[in-house]
């Protein structure tokens, strides 16, 4: 692999393979993300969509192959130095931290941007103050964009379902990505609340400047957003192209209609 | 607060100290404090400390340590062992340039660091490869831990062996006490409310998705465990040097260590205020209860695991809860329709 092509996709998967012991969650697969870009990652259930987010964010280690983001090899890295390099994600099964507030969530997540000093914080200095309140103004302004800001100072798992994933995503952007990895965000959203946070996400993409990659089982949602779709089937990539392109092709009706 | 406000805070503080130190050693007039109640009041301010600091790690980072009572006698034999063999050396080197006075009210300052910076390496030597695995591992480590230093001190002749270490000079007063009982508060009352106090909540709450927020748990982790084991060694420390209470190991073993958890699970895991009362009242009932174990021998600790017991049914989260005790509850309290839910304080 060229280092050039590397470093003109924001992310650049080289023949990954996952093995849990016998089963292979994902084989050979290879991805090429352009920046920018709303790229969508469908398959059926038990595909190996989330294990690519494991993978991809330092959950797990490949087994063979190479993760490129932004040129520098990721694959092996920790979950924390992953994110340090701007990739940022969502659960599928929201992992809030459900004993802090709303606000406490987002401003964690601002952590790696602080340059605070353990001392600092001991001791009270009027640094550590002055970052306290940058902090809880950031997340203050990125709750408002989610119209969580109502309820910052309540419990985060005490949110309706559909606001714990707004939330997850509000937090997410609190690390400041350049690459967003978002797992089923819709689940569990209603028709209207999905078509809401389709928008949204378009909208994140270019008031942040992200490049988005989203698994999403809904359809509708995913159709209506992404440029390019990867279809995995058994850990493998069995189709990739335009949502028309996808739509029309016979290897995913078959997965869908044949698999499930 | 603005810095002027915490110069003054300081001093005032300070100030008080040292006139109740004058109070509680020489009395006002008739009123005395008599030996067994100051032994108490010193005792429970070593509670303070103690379980302050235990819920660094326990209560906030949710790590479950049962080495408290190691890192107490690491820190605890340290600094008792610098005063007894070198505290004359120190008194006298700071003596020449500063004065007697201050040469003599120098070396429990300088022990108790001595103390908590040895029961600090011990906490790294404990912590780093403990703490590096996911799971409950903390909690069997630090209960071996406690147990060979136990062992270990039991072998050293120097600092009394199996008899505890009693040629000791008592220079921990209501002072340092208390002193240090406030600096405990205020580190992890500090931390708490601090980039690193969220990061250790995040890693209590949820250990995959603090990582994916960029925060590297296993330093996290290690630093409370490391700052905590050292308040620790600073309890330690003023214990070992208060009067007639000699460190002897057979005391320091881990059922010191739960005594200390079930000081703060008792005022509430994660609340500061709580742990401080759980401390006084973890140190008081044992005294309290000792008539009755007069009459029946054996009743006071029955009472006692029934006292726990009942707290684990009816109210598992603590008397506190993750809250902290605050006047204003009694003002909301006041106000007319006003949720009663949150002075969960006084409802045992
Ligand atoms: N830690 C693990 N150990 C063993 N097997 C695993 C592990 N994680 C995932 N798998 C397996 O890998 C396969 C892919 O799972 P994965 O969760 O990635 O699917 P998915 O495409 O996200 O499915 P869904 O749409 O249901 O979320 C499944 O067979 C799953 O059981
Ligand atoms: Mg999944």
């Amino acid at each position: 692999m060229s280092d050039a092509s590397a470093a003109t996709a924001v992310l650049k998967v080289d023949a990954m393979t996952k093995r849990f012991g016998g089963l292979t969650a994902v084989r050979e697969l290879s991805m090429d993300v352009p920046p920018g870009a709303l790229y969508g990652l469908i398959g059926p259930n038990g595909a190996g969509k989330t294990t690519i987010f494991n993978l991809l964010t330092g959950v797990y280690t490949p087994t063979e192959g190479s993760i490129h983001f932004k040129g520098t090899d990721v694959a092996g890295r920790k979950p924390y130095e992953i994110t340090k390099l701007g990739v940022a994600r969502t659960f599928q099964n929201i992992r809030l931290f459900g004993d802090m507030t709303v606000l406490e969530n987002v401003m964690t997540a601002h952590h790696i941007r602080s340059r605070q000093v353990l001392l600092d914080a001991v001791v009270g200095t009027p640094r550590h103050r002055h970052e306290e309140r940058e902090t809880r103004d950031r997340a203050m302004e990125l709750l408002k964009i989610f119209d969580l800001d109502g309820v910052a100072n309540e419990g985060a798992t005490s949110l309706p379902y559909g606001n714990q994933r707004r939330l997850e995503i509000a937090r997410a952007l609190a690390t400041e990505p350049s690459l967003l990895l978002l797992d089923e965000p819709a689940a569990g959203m209603n028709p209207q609340e999905s078509i809401d946070l389709m928008k949204l996400i378009g909208w994140l993409r270019d008031e942040f400047k992200l490049t988005i990659l989203l698994v999403e089982h809904n359809m509708k949602v995913v159709m209506g957003i992404c440029e390019r779709i990867q279809v995995i089937d058994y850990g493998k990539c069995i189709a990739l192209g335009t949502p028309d392109e996808i739509q029309k092709n016979p290897a995913v009706i078959e997965a869908y209609l044949g698999g499930a | 607060m603005s810095t002027t406000r915490k110069v003054l805070y300081f001093v005032v503080t300070i100030g008080v100290l040292l006139l109740l130190n004058q109070v509680f050693e020489h009395g006002v007039g008739d009123f005395q404090i008599r030996g067994y109640e100051a032994r108490i009041v010193s005792l429970i301010g070593i509670a303070i400390t103690l379980a302050v600091s235990l819920n660094l790690i326990n209560g906030l980072a949710g790590q479950f340590s049962l080495g408290h009572a190691g890192f107490m006698a690491v820190g605890g034999y340290s600094a008792t062992y610098v005063t007894v063999y070198h505290g004359q050396q120190i008194a006298g080197l700071i003596g020449s340039s500063l004065g007697e006075v201050a040469g003599a009210a120098l070396v429990m300052p300088i022990s108790l660091a001595v103390g908590a910076i040895a029961a600090a390496v011990a906490g790294l030597a404990v912590g780093v490869p403990s703490l590096r695995l996911k799971g409950d591992y903390l909690a069997i480590v630090t209960l071996g831990f406690g147990e060979i230093i136990r062992v270990i001190i039991l072998n050293i002749p120097a600092v009394g062996g199996a008899t505890g270490f009693t040629n000791t000079t008592p220079i921990a007063n209501f002072f340092w006490i208390f002193a240090m009982a406030i600096l405990t508060i205020v580190i992890v009352a500090n931390i708490r409310s601090s980039t690193f106090g969220r990061a250790l909540s995040a890693i209590r709450e949820d250990e995959i998705a603090a990582e994916a927020m960029g925060i590297n748990t296993t330093r996290y982790k290690v630093l409370a465990f490391v700052i905590s084991a050292a308040l620790a060694g600073v309890a330690g420390g003023l214990s070992g040097q208060l009067f007639a209470n000699p460190l002897n190991p057979q005391n320091l073993n881990f059922v010191k260590s739960i005594e200390v958890i079930v000081m703060i699970v008792l005022g509430g895991i994660g609340s500061i205020t709580g742990a401080v009362f759980g401390a006084a009242t973890i140190t008081i009932l044992p005294e309290a209860l000792r008539d009755v174990d007069r009459q029946f021998p054996g009743l006071r600790m029955v009472i006692y695991s029934l006292l726990l017991i009942l707290l684990m049914i009816f109210r598992p989260q603590g008397l506190l809860g993750r809250k902290e005790f605050s006047v204003n509850w009694f003002r909301r309290r006041k106000a007319p329709l006003a949720p009663a839910s949150t002075g969960g304080g006084a409802d045992v």
